[in-house]
């Protein structure tokens, strides 16, 4: 692994991540918005502290009146309106969602609304998207700043008409008095006018159950330039006089270089760089960059590493909990778990495992860099643009103000994209090529030299009484990370520990990360306990659960699906649920298991609820999405490794979900106007892979106890 | 290198490129025809599928001294000026995407099926589109959009069958 990469390990963990960067103090000054903005209306959104802290991973440092903040709005003279922020598109569909919030508050057609996202020149600073956080938070803050916008708007058609501004109402990008039968466009309003507000603390919003475009389904906002090849990612962005860049992969993980000829290389007329354990290329063509970099000769030296075979005994073997500061793991007790197993009609002990697996964007990672002079722009797929803009700072030892790093929309992320490896790689080469310079990472770099959802052991000790009721719950988890680790049934007792590896895989953040190991581990566990006292499992999680929005979800699913089902040979029923990054979910599945041992999941029922819906369409497209996603790591996918090198890195060794893969699969939406919006990225996939494993059980009597579930059908005994 | 004539979109290109060259390649880098995307240079995902004479062919593990005399379609030869292809139009109207990456080889896929079969049923669908990958999930869409796109194929052709 590169210096550049090594360095780059300690931002991935999720849950170190909020911690990772520091918070950003953006200087405003006035003038300079209208410099580059032209005239108009700017409404700034000043995040609160609390928000603040949470959002930015820590305490402001010192310097009194910083301003923090995380979206700015512009209304031109032209009546156009520019929404400025930090967050990005990986197709999660926020450039819509946020269009709508801003389209719905502001009283403007989205066609109006153009957002400029993801670039740490002109947006905000934003740690980076991720945790489903989006909806709950950005979603929130532009409908303030448009709100507060519109607010601006009618005061100054009060202050010309002469009248009061409560008489008047903003609708489809004017401002109207119905008394009067007048009105004034945006646009006119704001000519020659360079006016500025901030955001109020507490501007009324409109109730989700006044919403007029907000949740409402709308198409994507520039769906058009996608179905016709127009729209430009990370890979597909070039510049006049631009070389492909390569970089000369190490023969295995932690590997150091011992000898290298690139005499070969050079003659070939490619630009080589060696520096440190880093060796590239660069050339006119990507062909002329492979040759360049074949003609290489390296030799490597690594230490013997560990294979799939001896993981999970090695996770369980070396904790670090007490030996790295921040890792010092996550515990909760309550009760007295000892004292109630003991006294407990039926106890059950149990081990979960996962292996590591893929996320597989199918955009690689890429990036386009430039320098001049000193100042280095770089186009690049991310999640975190401005994580990145910091890593290219650090690398390259300039000022975090002289690099700008710009995410074109990607070709998606669930966690995967983190973290700049690609930016580094191109800015490097392009600095000792004097030209701009792409690097595009094959499907076999993406699969061996990003980062992988962790892989994790979980023991699960339990009691429960005769009549259904759970006293004892003890809950390990070695590595594969805390969220979604605590429990939702009502426990009196209880001793929940997540034990930190280190991991012998470079490991980061996925699309609901630890929480679909933690709901697999709960959710089957609590299957097998409704076995052992002989309880329906739906009416066994009932009578363990209080907590409403999950019931809902439960009974939602379970009515739509039809619960109980009828037994017929070799289909099986199974569910599971739970809650994570605030939203709620319960999947039921059945599958079909054939006499060969293949396993085909033939239903998939999720109800999902997360507060009030903000686009129902494209709320549902996540919710199927993680379910067909989800399929993968549940049924399959898992990277197989051995010594310090990737098996399967390819897509003809690594089975994604195909289409020959889906099941018929329904959505359940429970709107809950009433509730905050919250994301739905992650939460929708958590319940798919203990449905499924249930569904197994139902189905043959066999309990499987590992993801993947089949990578290679079911072996009946 | 050699001069290679190669037909995209209807337009004759003379690129001075080895034959050997993977025709995804050629179209990114030469011709800056980007809607083809790379995935995996295997052809296992698909996200690089264009029309090779009406037929579906994984660019990226096609050589481009193989297809000199044929029809190239990509995906930025498919709508007619401003009118989108069927296809096109319906995936929009479905919306049939999240990321969208593998938008252009889904697209292209489905009008080689449709070629083939005008009026394909869903096992149809997922059979020959089963090369192509989303890692967003979004195939119960892709299969809908292809069945919406049939549907208003179907309607034109009899609309101009009837004023003939």
């Amino acid at each position: 692994m590169n210096e550049e990469s090594s360095n780059a390990i300690a931002l991935e963990p999720e849950r170190y991540e909020l911690r990772a960067a520091p918070p950003y103090h953006f200087d405003l000054h006035r003038r300079d918005f209208f410099k580059f903005l032209g005239a108009g209306l700017v409404v700034i959104s000043i995040l609160k502290p609390a928000l603040v802290a949470q959002e930015s991973g820590g305490s402001r440092r010192g310097e009194s009146l910083p301003t923090e903040i995380d979206a700015w709005l512009h209304i031109g003279e032209n009546g156009r309106v520019t929404v400025y922020t930090g967050k990005v598109e990986i197709g999660q569909n926020i450039r819509t969602s946020l269009s709508q919030a801003v389209s719905e508050e502001l009283s403007v057609p989205v066609d109006r609304i153009d957002l400029v996202m993801g670039d740490t020149q002109l947006t905000p600073f934003d740690m980076g998207t991720f945790g489903s956080r989006t909806t709950p938070t950005m979603n929130l803050q532009l409908r303030k700043v448009s709100s507060a916008a519109r607010d601006v708007l009618i005061n100054l058609a009060a202050r010309q008409w002469n009248t009061d501004a409560q008489h008047l109402i903003a609708a489809d990008g004017k401002v109207t008095d119905p008394r009067a039968n007048r009105s004034i466009e945006y646009a006119a309003l704001l000519k020659g006018q360079q006016l500025t507000a901030s955001l109020p603390a507490e501007d009324p919003l409109i109730p989700s159950a006044n919403w007029k475009v907000a949740g409402q389904s709308l198409p994507k906002v520039d769906g058009r330039d996608f179905v016709t090849g127009k729209h430009r990612y990370p890979s597909d962005q070039i510049l006049p006089g631009m070389l492909y860049g390569k970089v000369l992969r190490p023969a295995a993980f932690d590997a150091t270089l011992e000898s290298i000829d690139t005499q070969k290389a050079e003659q070939m007329g490619a630009t080589v760089v060696h520096d440190g354990n880093f060796v590239g290329v660069a050339a006119p063509t990507s062909e002329a960059a492979s040759a360049a970099l074949d003609a290489i000769h390296a030799e490597w030296k690594s230490d013997p590493q560990i294979s799939n075979k001896e993981l999970f005994d090695y996770l369980r073997k070396n904790t670090t909990e007490g030996k790295d500061p921040t890792g010092d793991g996550d515990r909760f007790d309550a009760g007295s778990v000892d004292q109630a197993l003991a006294s407990a009609d039926h106890k059950l002990q149990q081990t979960y495992t996962v292996q590591y697996i893929a996320h597989v964007p199918l955009e690689p990672r890429a990036a386009l860099a430039k320098w001049d002079g000193d100042q280095l722009t770089v186009w690049t797929g991310t999640q975190r643009p401005f994580g990145v803009r910091g890593q290219l700072a650090e690398a390259f030892h300039i000022p975090e103000d002289h690099v700008r790093v710009l995410m074109p929309d990607m070709g998606s992320g669930y966690g995967g994209k983190h973290t700049g490896e690609t930016a580094i790689e191109a800015a490097r080469l392009a600095r000792a090529a004097n030209r701009p310079v792409k690097v595009v990472w094959t499907r076999e770099e993406e699969f061996t030299w990003a980062y992988f959802r962790p892989a994790g052991v979980i023991d699960v000790i339990s009691g429960v009484r005769n009549d259904g009721t759970i006293t004892a719950w003890e809950f390990h988890n070695y590595n594969s990370g805390s969220a979604g680790i605590r429990t939702y049934y009502e426990v009196p007792n209880q001793r929940i520990v997540f034990h930190p590896v280190k991991s012998p895989l470079r490991q980061g953040s996925y699309r609901a990360l630890a929480a679909t190991a933690n709901h697999f581990a709960r959710e089957s566990h609590m299957d097998e306990l409704a076995h052992e006292v002989k309880m329906d499992p739906l009416e066994f999680r009932l009578n363990n659960l209080k907590n409403v929005r999950l019931r809902a979800v439960f009974e939602a699913a379970a009515k739509q699906f039809g619960w109980p089902r009828k037994k017929s040979a070799g289909h099986g029923f199974g569910m599971g649920g739970g809650y994570e990054k605030l939203g709620n979910v319960a999947t039921f599945a059945e599958v079909q298991v054939e006499k060969s041992g293949e396993v085909k999941v033939v239903r998939v029922v999720s109800a999902f609820e997360c507060g009030a819906i903000v686009n129902p369409d494209g709320l549902r497209n996540q919710v199927a999405g993680s379910n067909v996603q989800g399929l993968g790591g549940a049924l399959f996918e898992a990277i197989q490794f051995d010594n310090g090198r990737i098996l399967n890195g390819r897509l003809s060794q690594y089975r994604v979900p195909r289409f020959s893969d889906v099941p018929a699969i329904e959505t359940v939406l429970v709107d809950r106007k009433d509730l905050p919006s919250a994301g739905a990225g992650e939460c929708p996939l958590i319940g798919l892979a203990p449905a499924i494993a249930n569904a197994i059980f139902d189905a043959t009597g066999v309990r499987l106890r590992a993801l993947p579930l089949v990578p290679n059908g079911l072996k009946v005994s | 290198m050699s001069a290679i004539h190669l037909t995209i979109n209807g337009t004759p290109h003379t690129v001075d490129v080895d034959p050997q060259t993977s025709l995804l390649t050629l179209l990114r880098e030469h011709l800056d025809l980007t809607g083809s995307k790379y995935g995996c240079g295997e052809g296992q995902c698909g996200a690089c599928t264009v029309l090779i004479d009406g037929k579906a062919q994984r660019s990226c593990i096609t050589r481009v001294g193989t297809v000199t005399q044929k029809q190239i379609t990509t995906i930025e030869g498919l709508a007619a000026g401003e009118h989108l292809h069927p296809v096109q139009q319906a995936f929009l109207d479905v919306g049939a995407m999240q990321c969208a990456y593998c938008t252009s080889g889904m697209i292209m896929s489905a009008v080689a099926l449709l070629k083939q079969n005008a009026n394909p049923q869903a096992k149809d669908i997922v059979d020959f589109m089963d090369g192509n990958i989303c890692r967003c999930g979004t195939y119960p869409r892709i299969v809908s959009a292809i069945q919406k796109a049939a549907a208003m194929m179907h309607a034109s052709a009899t609309s101009k069958g009837a004023s003939r």
